[in-house]
């Protein structure tokens, strides 16, 4: 942090500013020619909360298919249909049971099989050819849609959550005052601040689970040099099965969160593949921080884009993409 | 669900071995059905051919002394692959009746495709953009449900008159059938006194899942918030406005509160108790020729839903339309259909949901219900019936060249100033 | 090992030649004997579903870049033959005359195409996919929501074909002429590039780029050129494609129809430039007869399955497929089918070094 400071001053005061400005729009009571000029507060902090939460459900997603690809460079656009099978049979599981946990881990469980499953029967077949083994993906989760649209049908599922993570709860936050003097708070979605503290958790989790376990530094040492790992004796393929089942149950837990937040249905597949791969392009193919800083990007980046220019949004997380990609092609976070 | 696969299998198969081109038998009348059996509306669709096996049930699979065979064809809902299998259909199949499509964009594309067969008449199955009919309507192309607009009559008249809404906020996917219900909905709200400002209707883009942004943005100065999302995206906004906290009272597009959104998985959402809404049939209508057609609908399909979609009812009606006009003409097509269209134009007869006839272009008039959704008998939210709006009519009883002084349905029409 | 594939192409080409003919005489005779049925929706439809495959074809199996994006390239031309010509919908319609529409929208197509490449182009092997797919279905979204260009949800509608020479250029019969012989002309092109200088230089920097930049070839811009030629292509073919449909819409460049692509392409062969055109006869009677034979519902399984199979057991597609059928029973030819075998297209994907 010093050492950022001192290297970088300037950058650091423009952070800085930046920072003091937003904790300002966040909590000042806004004046009037400001409301002219972007909209209402209520607006802006929903806004910033909604992207905030939504980067956190796109980290969740995200986080999986980047660590599967840093280590066995292995592109599974099959991902999108991990999270919608997790969000179905957790959907199942919820309903049958009547417990949201346990459906959420159950997803998580299956999701997790199912991908090592994949690792097992599929890829280690074809270790090395990546271009055979992204078709495989792809021919999978054709599949994989078609079946899940047999079983499951195109009817819309929600999961009932616990009743004390559903309704609105009131931040400390003002939006105006009444001309009564008395202060509007601005009301937020619980469930959707549960995502958020989620998907921090389950952030520094990776963070502990890669930096300071055993398991951890293999996979470290895997990233940087399969080869030598091999030749230094740790079974490879095992913690190859390992990393796949992590990625592909993170992809089903996010289904049913995800499935909580909004809801399912045939289509959601492609939307969250579509995100992953956004997510990881922007933030670097095979970096977790690089999934956080993605996922922060296009989470606010399609929610303001909803909020203030509806057409445009799409052409907004493009843009991104594009210009990352000019600058940087592997990515915020990505090694060459 | 299956039931029918099964049937539609035996029957393909049954065309195959007779030739599939070949001359069709002097006996038998081929009609096609056309409706989305893939891709995310296959429910839609499974249902709509409820609707038109029904009909066949009642006819005994005849009518006016020919065997009727019907062929069935499937989109995924758009419009280039309602076309391709419209016209395997007519050109491979050579069916000289088809029934379909399911829905707006994909009917607008048939009806183009009608104007290049001529021999072939065409029956709408449940799709219901204006312009199908309104503007350049095919010669050979019947409508004989009701469309988007027709849906909401009495709609705006009660919001502003019973319920006292005075200004509304509107929130609708931004596609052709939701600007249609909204110029349904606004027109007699904003004649009568109403005001929808333009910067208070949001239009999201179609399948848009997460609405919180949206619901942020709503203006807290409206009395309500007219919703016109269907499937997915009313569930969705829905248990999000909930979820946020939202107090506004709603009033609702056709397809916003019916019973796919309503019965979808999940909580039930008790504050849409009291929401108004309007459309082509109405669950709860307590008549006797209702209650007889879902008490059918029960019967032959278990597997159905618990009570016929609006798919199956307007598939229902057009199919029950072609071949009450093939007895008319005592099954004979073979000047083109000629005669038969003639028979169908002039057609008058009973449905379900009261009596339809056609206007000079060939669209259906008739009576729309206006619900309100109430709990349930068994807990569950129903649609109560409210009243019925009888006989409304394509340009909502304005002359046509009038009408067409609205223009074409859009984000500001009506601007209501 | 670099200079046999290179001609492996043409010798494959002197295999198949008697076939060729005896298929030429077919497709030229077809519309005789077949409805009109068959010839519009089943001839010309896979021929031009062949042509774009033929794209990706060219991109994946001379440059070894998968793009998923080539029917989004397809898909721009056909807009843009909507929005400058002629439309029966009230938005756009610009009313140039048709070929300078043509013209115009196939040109902008390549262009496209190039940026496309220009995109993802200092990027390697498997990043490619990633990014054209999620090209692909940014402008799927982008033409969904966008009104005053695209027209939204609606799309185009009434794009009407020229009357050249007192014919109607949509009726089956003149149209499968004309695209058969706008297939053959670039079956033709993609056949003799792949052996030009040009050619030959990007099959060698889809093997090595790294020599080959070593060597002072401008890797960038023979990428970025390959992408442009093959947005003529698929130009072309989304040209062809509006006045067959006569309509576009959003679903026209949806995530499902751009893949269709790619399983066409991949279950075709993309070692050859005919195997887009097997891969899209098979497709397109499938999408049509499918529902007689099973039910139409479980369409997406069936061509799933027969892609992963392709994928799983014969990475060359139909033609991989033949050539082992015909290995199988001319020992003489045994050595020279493993020897293919040991060059796929797709091998290195990442750019590594492993063939030096």
């Amino acid at each position: 942090m010093r050492q950022f400071i001192e290297r970088h001053t300037f950058w650091a005061v423009v952070i800085l500013l930046l920072a003091v400005i937003l904790l300002w729009l966040i909590f000042a009571v806004w004046p009037e020619w400001l409301v002219e000029a972007i909209g209402r507060k209520k607006t802006f902090v929903n806004t910033l909360l909604n992207g905030l939460t939504l980067a956190g459900l796109y980290f969740l997603v995200a986080s999986g298919f980047t660590l599967i690809f840093g280590l066995m460079r292995n592109v599974n656009l099959a991902h999108g249909s991990m999270y919608l099978l997790g969000a179905y049979i957790g959907y199942e599981v919820a309903e049958a049971s009547g417990s949201w946990f346990l459906g959420l881990f159950v997803a998580f469980v299956a999701v997790a099989f199912s991908g090592i499953l994949l690792q097992v029967l599929v890829f280690r077949r074809m270790e090395g050819d990546n271009l055979r083994q992204t078709l495989v993906t792809i021919a999978i989760s054709i599949i994989a849609a078609d079946l899940m649209l047999w079983i499951w049908t195109g009817t819309t599922y929600q999961f009932a959550p616990p009743e004390w993570l559903f309704g609105a709860a009131q931040l400390p936050v003002v939006s105006v005052i009444r001309s009564s003097g008395d202060p509007v708070y601005i009301m937020y979605p619980v469930y959707r601040l549960a995502v958020l503290a989620v998907a921090v958790a389950v952030g520094i989790a990776l963070w502990l689970f890669l930096n300071r376990t055993r398991i951890g530094m293999m996979i470290r040492a895997g990233v940087n040099d399969r080869d030598m790992l091999s030749a230094s004796g740790v079974n490879v393929q095992l913690v190859f099965a390992l990393v796949f089942a992590i990625g592909a149950g993170l992809a089903g837990f996010a289904g049913v969160i995800g499935g909580t937040a909004l809801s399912i249905a045939p289509g959601e597949d492609i939307r969250y593949l579509l995100a992953s791969l956004v997510v990881v392009i922007v933030g670097g193919l095979g970096s977790v921080p690089g999934a956080a800083i993605g996922a922060l990007l296009i989470g606010l980046a399609e929610q303001f884009g909803l909020a203030y220019f509806p057409t445009y949004g799409v052409v907004l997380t493009f843009l991104i993409m594009v210009v990352v990609l000019a600058v940087r092609p592997q990515g915020i976070m990505g090694q060459r | 669900m299956i039931g029918i696969g099964r049937k539609t299998v035996v029957a393909a198969a049954m065309t195959l071995s007779l030739g599939g081109t070949a001359v069709a038998q002097d006996d038998t009348i081929k009609m096609g059905g056309l409706a989305t059996l893939e891709g995310a509306f296959t429910v839609m669709g499974e249902d709509g051919m409820r609707g038109v096996q029904m009909a066949l049930e009642e006819f005994g699979h005849e009518a006016g002394g020919k065997k009727i065979e019907l062929i069935t064809g499937s989109s995924d809902a758009s419009p280039d692959s309602a076309v391709r299998a419209a016209r395997k259909l007519v050109e491979q199949d050579e069916v000289q009746i088809l029934v379909g499509p399911l829905s707006g964009s994909e009917g607008l594309a048939v009806k183009d495709y009608a104007k290049t067969q001529p021999d072939v008449t065409f029956l709408n199955g449940s799709s219901a953009a204006q312009d199908t009919t309104l503007r350049n309507p095919a010669e050979n192309f019947f409508r004989f449900n009701t469309e988007g607009a027709q849906w909401m009559a009495g709609l705006g008249e009660y919001a502003y008159n019973e319920k006292g809404y005075r200004k509304v906020a509107v929130l609708a996917e931004d596609y052709s059938f939701p600007y249609t219900q909204v110029f349904g909905f606004l027109e007699p709200f904003c004649r009568l006194g109403g005001e929808a400002p333009i910067d208070a209707r949001f239009w999201v883009p179609i399948g848009n899942k997460d609405y919180s942004s949206v619901i942020a943005s709503l203006p807290d100065d409206v009395d309500a918030i007219y919703v016109a999302l269907g499937g997915a995206d009313a569930v969705n906004f829905l248990t999000q406005y909930e979820q946020a906290g939202g107090q506004l009272p709603l009033i609702a597009g056709s397809i916003t509160v019916d019973q796919t959104v309503l019965g979808s998985e999940g909580r039930t959402r008790e504050f849409v108790i009291g929401t108004p809404s309007a459309g082509p049939i109405s669950d709860t209508w307590d008549d006797p020729r209702w209650n007889e057609f879902v008490q059918r609908y029960r019967e032959q399909f278990p597997d159905g839903f618990g009570s016929p979609s609006l798919f199956a009812h307007a598939y229902y009606v057009n199919t029950k339309a072609a071949l009450l006009g093939l007895e008319e003409v005592d099954g004979d097509l073979s000047d083109g259909g000629k005669k038969y269209r003639e028979a169908l134009a002039a057609l008058e007869f009973e449905t379900p949901t009261g009596m339809v006839s056609l206007d000079e272009r060939r669209q259906a008039i008739a009576d729309i219900f206006l619900t309100e959704v109430i709990e349930g008998p068994e807990g569950g939210l129903v649609n109560k019936t409210v009243g019925v709006t009888k006989q409304v009519s394509q340009t909502l009883g304005l002359p046509y060249e009038e009408f067409l002084e609205y223009g074409q349905v859009g984000r500001e029409n009506p601007s209501c100033e | 090992m670099d200079s046999r594939s290179l001609f492996s192409g043409d010798s494959v080409l002197s295999r198949v030649h008697p076939a060729a003919v005896v298929a030429a005489v077919f497709l030229i005779a077809f519309p005789a004997f077949s409805s009109d049925f068959f010839t519009y929706q089943i001839g010309a439809y896979s021929l031009l579903l062949g042509l774009v495959a033929l794209s990706l074809m060219m991109l994946a199996g001379y440059g070894g870049m998968v793009s998923l994006a080539q029917m989004t390239v397809a898909g721009l031309a056909g807009y843009l033959v909507a929005i400058l010509g002629h439309n029966s919908v009230e938005v756009m319609g610009l009313g140039w005359p048709w070929w300078l529409t043509a013209i115009t929208a196939i040109f902008c197509a390549a262009l496209f195409s190039a940026f496309i490449g220009a995109v993802s182009v200092r990027t390697e092997g498997i990043y490619i996919i990633m990014i054209t797919l999620a090209i692909a279905v940014a402008f799927f979204f982008f033409v969904r929501q966008n009104y005053a260009l695209f027209n939204g949800f609606t799309g185009y509608a009434g794009v009407e074909p020229p009357t050249l020479f007192g014919i109607y250029w949509r009726d089956p019969v003149p149209f499968y002429y004309l695209t058969l012989a706008v297939a053959a002309g670039f079956l033709w092109a993609v056949f003799y590039a792949s052996r030009s200088t040009f050619g030959l230089t990007l099959q060698a920097i889809r093997d090595n780029p790294r020599r080959m930049r070593a060597l002072g070839f401008n890797v960038a811009f023979h990428r970025i050129f390959a992408y442009f030629l093959s947005g003529l292509i698929a130009g072309t073919a989304g040209v062809l494609l509006v006045w067959f449909n006569g309509r576009i819409s959003p679903g026209s460049v949806s995530v499902d129809v751009v893949i269709d692509i790619l399983v066409i392409a991949v279950i075709g062969g993309l070692r050859h430039p005919i195997g887009p055109f097997l891969g899209a006869i098979l497709f397109v009677l499938l999408e049509n007869f499918a529902i007689d034979l099973i039910d139409r519902e479980r369409f997406n399984t069936v061509i799933g399955l027969a892609f992963l199979l392709i994928v799983l057991f014969s990475p060359d597609g139909l033609l991989g497929l033949w050539e082992r059928f015909r290995a199988r029973f001319s020992t003489d030819r045994k050595a020279r089918y493993t020897s293919d075998r040991a060059e796929q297209i797709d091998a290195h994907p990442s750019g590594s070094v492993e063939n030096t």
